[in-house]
C-alpha cells in the first residue's frame, strides 16, 4: 500500500512540474486525493482485489481523472479485519489527507468505520451491501452507488411469482448478515405476493461441504433461492448436480451466487440459472463495453459484483465533481451533490439516489447462457428505477426491523 | 428410509476425506509432538498443484500422486531447513508451523489468484449412481473406497515394515527409541515427507468436492484437529475412526439439529478432552 501511494506521488508530482512548465499555476494540478479501502490479502482478498482492478480500469479508460481532476488513488489492503479498516482509514483521513473514501468491501467493516467517517465529515461512497447502511443506520456523508443486500432479492421474488408461476419454494443462504439479508427480502415479497417459502437453509458460512444440505432439499418445490457469498454459490451448483438434483428444479439467485468471478468455472452446470443483479457485463451501454474490454484487456476477466462498484463509483464521483467545477473542498456540497445529482450514464445504466442515499437504478433478471464454451449472464427482464424500499413505502418500511435471520418470520416453513 | 440411508453414505464419504485429511496430521502429531498447522495449507497446496496438473491434463491419479510428492518435498524442506533449527523448543515450532501456513496461503493467492480453481473428477466416477431410486454422487463413493485402500496400505507400511516399526517405537517413546540407536531425527523426515504427502495427496482427492479455493486451508485445518482428538494423537486406527465418527456427527447433526451447525462439531471434542484426553486410540505420551 504503501509503495502504491509513493508512486502516486511520484506520478503527480511529474504532473505538477509539466503543468508549471506551461504556466498553469501548480494549484490546479493538486491531484484529488481518493481514499480506498480494499482488501488484498486473506479470505476476502478475491473479492477486493476485483474491487480494485475495476478502480483501476475505470481510471485507465478515463485518463486517470475525475471531474476533470487528476487522480491520487491511495489503495489501503484492510485484510477484511474491522480493527485494521479502522486504522487504514483513520490513516488515509488524517495523515494521507483523503478528499472522500471508496470502500470497504464488508459490511462489517464499513460498520466499523461509520462513526467515523460521519464525525470527520469524509464523504464516504459504500460498495458493502448491508441493509443498516442506507436504511435505519443512514448517514448523511454516505452514498451507495450500488445496492443494498435486499435490493436486487425483492426483485428476483416478483419475477419468480409473476413470470415463472413460482408458488413452492426454498431458500438457502450463508449464515451471516450478507445471505440473512438477501433471503429475508426475497422471503418477504415472494410471500406477501402469495407464494410460499416452505424450507429454509442456512448453512455456516465456510460449510466445508453442502452434500448434508442438499440431501435434505425438498424435491417438491418450483424453485430455490440462493443467497451465497464468494466461492460458496459455485461450490453449491457443482454437489447439487453431483447429487443429481441438477435440471430437476430451477435455482435463482441473489446479488453474488452467480457472480461473474465463479461463472465460468461452474461450466455447463451453470446454464439456465437465473439470478439479479444491479450490473451484468452483457449490458450494451457504450460505457460498459468500454469498460468490460478494458477489464478484459489487462486482467482477462469479465467484471463481476467487486470489479463494477468502483467503476459505478468512479462515473457518480465525475458527474457530481465536474459539476462542481473540481472543487471538493466542502464535503456538505460534495455529498449533496452526489446525492442529488442523476447521472444518465453508468455501466449499471442511470443512477439516482433516494433521501437515504442509497442508489435508485436498474435491476436485471439474469439467465446463465453458454456459447463457444463462455457462460454469460444474461439479460432476461430489466426492472427500472428500483428502490431499496422496493415498492413498500420508506417511512412504513423503515418501522419494521431491519432484514435479519428473524425477520420476516419464514410462516410457511414445512417440516 | 432414503434420508438415513443417503446421509449415511454422505458420513462415510466424508469420513474418507477427512481421513486422507488427517492421517498425516496425526502421525506428525504422534511422533513430533506438535500440531502441524500448516497442514491445512498442505492440503490446500495440493489441490491448487492438482489442479495445475490436471490443466497440463493428467491423469487424475497420477495428478493426485505427483501433487502429493510435490507438497511431501516441500514439507521434507520446512522440517530440515526451519523446524529442525528449533529442535525441543515446541511452542516455537508450533508457531513456526502457523507462520508457514499463511505464507503458503497468501502465496496460493497469488499465484492462483483470489477466484476458486475447479477440479474435474475423472470422468468416468462423475455420473451420480442410483441405488434404489435415489441418486448419490459417483465420486464420493470413489473417494471413500480410496481413503479404505490408503488406510490399508499405511497400516501394511507402519505394521509390516522396518520402517514402520521405528515410527511406531518413536511415536511410543522417542528416548527409549534413541537408545535403542534409532535415529530420530532422520525418521522426523520421513514422517514429515509421509504427512506432507498425504496431505497433498488427499487436496487433490478431495478437489473435486471442496475445490480449492482461498480459505481451503482455514477450513480443513479444524476438521484434522478434531478428528485427532476424538481418534488419539499418532494413532492410525485412532485417525481412521475419528474421521467416520466425525463424518457421522457432522452429517447427521447439521440434518437434525441445524442451529448447532456450529458446535456440532466441537462439542464432542470438548467431551472427548474431559473424559479421555489421549481419545479413543491415543496413548499418554513419554
Amino acid at each position: 500500500m504503501f509503495q502504491l501511494s509513493r508512486r502516486g506521488i511520484l506520478k503527480t508530482g511529474l504532473g505538477a512540474s509539466a503543468l508549471t512548465l506551461t504556466g498553469i499555476p501548480a494549484r490546479a494540478a493538486d491531484p484529488l486525493r481518493i481514499g480506498f479501502l480494499t482488501v488484498k490479502t486473506g479470505p476476502l482478498a478475491a473479492g477486493g482485489i476485483q474491487m480494485e482492478q475495476g478502480m483501476l480500469a475505470w481510471l485507465k479508460l478515463n485518463k486517470n481523472k475525475i471531474g476533470g481532476r487528476d487522480v491520487e488513488l491511495m489503495v489501503a489492503d484492510t485484510n477484511g479485519v474491522p480493527a485494521t479498516t479502522r486504522t487504514k482509514t483513520q490513516e488515509l483521513v488524517e495523515r494521507q489527507g483523503a478528499n472522500l473514501l471508496i470502500g470497504p468491501l464488508a459490511a462489517f467493516e464499513a460498520l466499523a468505520v461509520a462513526d467515523y467517517t460521519e464525525a470527520h465529515k469524509m464523504p464516504t461512497l459504500g460498495l458493502a451491501a448491508f441493509d443498516e447502511g442506507t436504511q435505519k443506520g443512514a448517514q448523511k456523508y454516505f452514498a451507495r452507488p450500488t445496492s443494498s443486500a435486499g435490493q436486487a432479492s425483492h426483485v428476483l421474488a416478483a419475477y419468480c411469482y409473476t413470470e415463472l408461476k413460482m408458488r413452492r419454494m426454498a431458500v438457502i443462504a450463508d449464515d451471516f448478515a450478507y445471505g440473512h439479508q438477501q433471503t429475508s427480502a426475497f422471503l418477504r415479497v415472494f410471500e406477501d405476493m402469495g407464494g410460499k417459502i416452505v424450507q429454509k437453509i442456512l448453512p455456516p458460512l465456510n460449510a466445508p461441504d453442502y452434500g448434508t444440505y442438499i440431501s435434505q432439499i425438498k424435491t417438491n418445490l418450483d424453485g430455490i433461492f440462493m443467497g451465497f457469498a464468494g466461492s460458496n454459490g459455485f461450490r453449491f451448483t457443482k454437489a447439487f448436480f453431483e447429487y443429481g438434483l441438477g435440471g430437476k428444479i430451477q435455482l435463482v439467485g441473489g446479488l453474488t451466487a452467480m457472480d461473474e468471478a465463479i461463472l465460468q468455472q461452474t461450466g455447463e452446470d451453470a446454464v439456465g440459472i437465473i439470478s439479479g443483479n444491479f450490473y451484468t457485463p452483457s449490458l450494451e451501454n457504450p460505457e460498459n463495453k468500454a469498460f468490460v474490454a478494458q477489464m478484459n484487456a489487462d486482467y482477462k476477466a469479465d467484471p463481476g459484483y467487486y470489479a463494477c462498484g468502483p467503476a459505478i463509483v468512479a462515473a457518480v464521483l465525475d458527474a457530481a465533481i465536474t459539476k462542481l467545477g473540481g472543487k471538493v473542498d466542502d464535503p456538505d456540497l460534495l455529498i449533496s451533490t452526489i446525492r442529488s445529482n442523476t447521472v444518465p450514464n453508468t455501466i449499471r445504466g442511470p443512477v439516482k439516489f433516494d433521501a437515504y442515499g442509497q442508489a435508485i437504478g436498474n435491476i436485471y433478471v439474469r439467465k446463465v447462457t453458454r456459447a463457444g464454451g463462455k457462460n454469460t449472464n444474461t439479460v432476461i427482464k430489466t426492472y427500472e428505477n428500483v428502490s431499496q424500499f422496493w415498492t413498500y413505502d420508506p417511512a412504513e418500511f423503515l418501522k419494521n426491523p431491519t432484514y435479519s435471520r428473524d425477520w420476516p418470520v419464514a410462516k410457511n416453513l414445512e417440516n | 428410509m432414503q434420508f438415513w440411508i443417503i446421509q449415511t453414505l454422505n458420513s462415510l464419504a466424508m469420513g474418507g476425506l477427512l481421513f486422507l485429511l488427517s492421517a498425516g496430521f496425526s502421525l506428525i502429531f504422534g511422533l513430533m509432538r506438535i500440531p502441524n498447522l500448516a497442514h491445512g495449507g498442505l492440503f490446500m497446496l495440493g489441490a491448487y498443484v492438482g489442479a495445475t496438473l490436471l490443466g497440463q491434463s493428467l491423469p487424475f491419479w497420477l495428478a493426485a500422486i505427483v501433487a502429493g510428492a510435490l507438497v511431501g518435498a516441500l514439507g521434507v524442506i520446512l522440517e530440515g531447513t526451519l523446524l529442525r533449527r528449533m529442535a525441543g523448543n515446541e511452542q516455537g515450532q508450533v508457531l513456526i508451523t502457523l507462520g508457514i501456513s499463511f505464507i503458503i496461503a497468501d502465496l496460493c493467492l497469488l499465484s492462483w489468484g483470489g477466484d476458486p480453481v475447479p477440479l474435474a473428477a475423472p470422468r468416468g466416477l462423475r455420473p451420480p449412481v442410483f441405488l434404489a431410486g435415489f441418486a448419490f454422487p459417483g465420486y464420493r463413493l470413489a473417494v471413500l473406497g480410496f481413503a479404505l485402500a490408503a488406510a490399508l496400505g499405511l497400516w501394511m507400511l507402519l505394521e509390516r515394515t522396518r520402517l514402520g516399526a521405528m515410527i511406531r517405537a518413536g511415536v511410543d517413546d522417542r528416548e527409549m527409541a534413541r537408545s535403542v540407536g534409532i535415529r530420530v531425527s532422520r525418521l522426523f523426515s520421513a514422517v514429515f515427507f509421509l504427512g506432507a504427502f498425504l496431505a497433498g495427496l488427499g487436496g487433490v482427492i478431495g478437489g473435486p468436492i471442496l475445490s480449492a479455493y482461498p480459505g481451503l486451508d482455514a477450513d480443513m485445518l479444524p476438521l484434522a484437529l478434531v478428528v485427532v482428538i476424538l481418534g488419539g494423537v499418532g494413532s492410525l486406527p485412532g485417525a481412521l475412526v475419528g474421521s467416520f465418527l466425525v463424518g457421522i456427527i457432522y452429517n447427521f447433526g447439521t440434518a437434525l439439529f441445524p442451529d448447532f451447525a456450529y458446535v456440532i462439531l466441537f462439542l464432542p471434542m470438548v467431551v472427548m478432552l474431559v473424559v479421555k484426553p489421549t481419545g479413543l486410540f491415543g496413548r499418554a505420551m513419554r
